[in-house]
């Protein structure tokens, strides 16, 4: 799509070139402040892990490491243990919950698109409600917690995301547009059943929109922490979201309750914990994956906004 | 559903070609006939009741007295109680006027921020640096509220955030207490949402003007229209129909907050309540800090009910100005 946008944006240029010059010049100015605007904040974050906490609290935080220092991370990486088992347990989300979706949302998907399917429209009912009412949060926590006991369980974190409404939506577009009527009707002639014709046929021409559905599922997995702010409690399956509220929870939580840092400091310990960088540490730590993979990510993010979009 | 139509057309050549001519096709046997499809919906009919419609009857919490002893549903009735309690307090006034006020800002400098940096990011004609620009003002969008907490930190914390430190100390300025003074985050809030979620916005209006007719722009160079004109009667005119469904949609959802934004981005702090408690993040302190179970079901089927009239209101409006954009 960007592509498309600009090869279009450079034909139609190429007709007056002269004109603009001025205006680029301008453009670029302009985003070049709006591209630091988002990406310094990060920066900012990043710098202050590998500082010197002296340094810091003595001249404040800085887009450049002053004093440099791994100490921060030294301290993060002391609970290793801890953030190895919090990233499995982010992981594992991501990975089983993205498959599972992917698998719920496409079968419910496809026979919605078959407009040859009577009383298909109840279904859609059925789906579509749960975008217009709910019952809110306490029926539904109570539900997992009382019926399926699912506190403190790995399941709590996958179960919630599974069928969002609004992919059910793109993908039943995209099968009606974009997988002819034909195709399916001769599949039939030819004694293909209609599981047969939906792996064999149907799935393999979708990979665009099964790719872009996967990567907002995985997106949505890897930074929730809400579902562990509901439904975790022990730390055996803290994600790295949840690990990184709960540092700089802990942290603030020391820092601001004067009781609890004269307990630690009558009980011997000192209080030289280096909570800014350790803090900004922690966060570097969590950002980590989604950075690397963030070029990747961006490709298919537009192409399926794109299909949202359009709709049809 | 937009398809019913078709539904009509369709099903008369198909099935009399391919099955022998029953006479009297009854529901069952269709059924039984479209087994494999029907039986797809399964696992997510499944979920929906699970996940979607059990809790739904769970609505009468809120007009309960829900004790441990006597269990959810053997709790006495209290009729509107709670909802008495919720409205006669200055609770329900303060989080539907914080929910709505902050989402109104939001709407609206979402779309002029988002369509100005889509038009804006069309005209770059450096095929890297635009690519370049848009991955930059994508970024923020990829990052969970927690992180994004961390960064509001570093820069607004107490004694070395950015703000206080760099900015204020050099200028001989007194250092703010960022988290403890309410005023502020009237500002903050909407900067930090904006920072957000301007990439993703702006994403969706450069998918839109990528798929406008170049010939449009030709035609209009050739009669002697300047860029800006060519904005003004072409590209603007042509984006409407995405702006007002985008923002209908959005208008749908204004009962609904961004839990992580109010939440985290404060750190839940006590002194913020005033100008960052919305009806979401009450939900959740009420229900899961307070543990008042009546209150929080109060609150939460107030939000539901106002936000399905809501919804339907606009899915009514954008069905008039067009109707496969329309939900249903």
């Amino acid at each position: 799509m960007i592509s498309i946008a600009q090869s279009q944006s450079r034909s139609k240029s190429q007709l007056h070139y002269d004109s603009s010059k001025l205006g680029q010049s301008l453009l670029h100015v302009l985003f070049l402040l709006l591209s630091a605007a988002c990406i310094l904040p990060l920066v900012l974050v990043v710098a202050v892990s590998f500082s010197d906490e002296t340094t810091v609290i003595a001249n404040g935080f800085k887009f450049w490491p002053e004093k440099f220092s791994l100490r921060a991370y030294d301290l993060v990486f002391l609970d290793y243990m801890q953030i190895i088992r919090s990233y499995g347990v982010s992981l594992f989300v991501t990975v089983v919950g993205t498959i599972i979706s992917l698998i719920l949302v496409s079968l419910f998907a496809y026979p919605l698109s078959r407009s040859d399917l009577k009383y298909r429209g109840f279904f859609a009912f059925l789906i579509f409600f749960t975008m217009l009412f709910n019952g809110g949060l306490v029926p539904w926590y109570l539900v997992y917690v009382n019926y399926l006991h699912l506190m403190d369980s790995i399941w709590a974190l996958i179960l919630p995301l599974l069928l969002t409404p609004f992919y059910v939506i793109i993908m039943r577009t995209f099968f009606s547009t974009t997988i002819p009527s034909e195709l399916l009707e001769s599949a039939k002639i030819d004694g293909s059943g209609e599981w047969y014709t939906f792996m064999r046929i149907v799935l393999p021409l979708s990979l665009p929109v099964l790719a872009t559905i996967g990567l907002f599922n995985t997106l949505n997995y890897w930074n929730d922490w809400f579902l562990s702010l509901l439904y975790i409690d022990e730390s055996k399956n803290v994600s790295v979201q949840y690990l990184m509220y709960r540092t700089l929870n802990s942290i603030q939580y020391i820092l601001s309750n004067s009781a609890v840092a004269n307990g630690i400091s009558q009980g011997g310990g000192s209080l030289d914990l280096p909570s800014k960088t350790l803090q900004m540490a922690m966060a570097v730590v969590g950002i980590g994956p989604i950075i690397f993979a963030y070029p990747f990510f961006q490709k298919f993010f537009v192409k399926g906004l794109t299909l949202g979009a359009v709709k049809g | 559903m937009k398809a019913t139509h078709a539904d009509v057309a369709l099903p008369a050549s198909v099935p009399s070609r391919t099955s022998p001519p029953a006479p009297r096709p009854s529901f069952l046997s269709y059924i039984w006939r479209h087994k494999a499809l029907y039986l797809m919906f399964m696992p997510g009919v499944l979920y929906l009741i699970v996940n979607n419609y059990i809790p739904m009857f769970g609505v009468v919490i809120a007009f309960k007295n829900v004790n441990y002893t006597d269990g959810i549903f053997g709790s006495p009735w209290v009729g509107f109680y709670n909802f008495k309690y919720l409205f006669l307090t200055n609770h329900a006034w303060v989080i539907t006027r914080n929910t709505l006020a902050y989402n109104s800002v939001f709407i609206l400098f979402n779309l002029a921020a988002g369509v100005t940096i889509a038009i804006l990011l069309n005209e770059v004609r450096h095929k890297l640096l635009s690519r370049f620009y848009q991955s930059a003002v994508f970024l923020p969008y990829f990052l969970s509220m927690v992180v994004v907490g961390y960064i509001v930190l570093g820069f607004l914390g107490m004694d070395s955030g950015f703000v206080n430190k760099s900015i204020l100390e050099p200028l001989g300025l007194e250092r703010i207490d960022w988290y403890a003074e309410p005023s502020y985050w009237i500002f903050i809030l909407p900067i930090v949402n904006a920072w957000k979620y301007v990439g993703y916005t702006s994403v969706i209006y450069l998918a839109a003007l990528a798929g406008f007719d170049p010939e449009l722009y030709e035609a209009a160079k050739l009669d002697g229209a300047s860029k800006w004109k060519q904005i003004v009667h072409i590209t603007i005119p042509l984006l409407f129909p995405v702006m007002i469904i985008t923002t209908l949609l959005a208008i749908g959802r204004i009962f609904y907050a961004d839990f992580g934004l109010f939440y985290q981005v404060p750190l839940n702090a006590g002194p913020l309540l005033p100008t960052t408690d919305v009806i979401d993040t009450y939900v959740y302190r009420t229900f899961l800090i307070n543990g008042s179970i009546g209150m929080s079901s109060a609150a939460g089927l107030y939000q539901g009910l106002v936000g399905f009239v809501l919804v339907l209101v606009t899915n009514t409006i954008v069905r008039r100005i067009s109707k496969e954009n329309a939900l249903f």
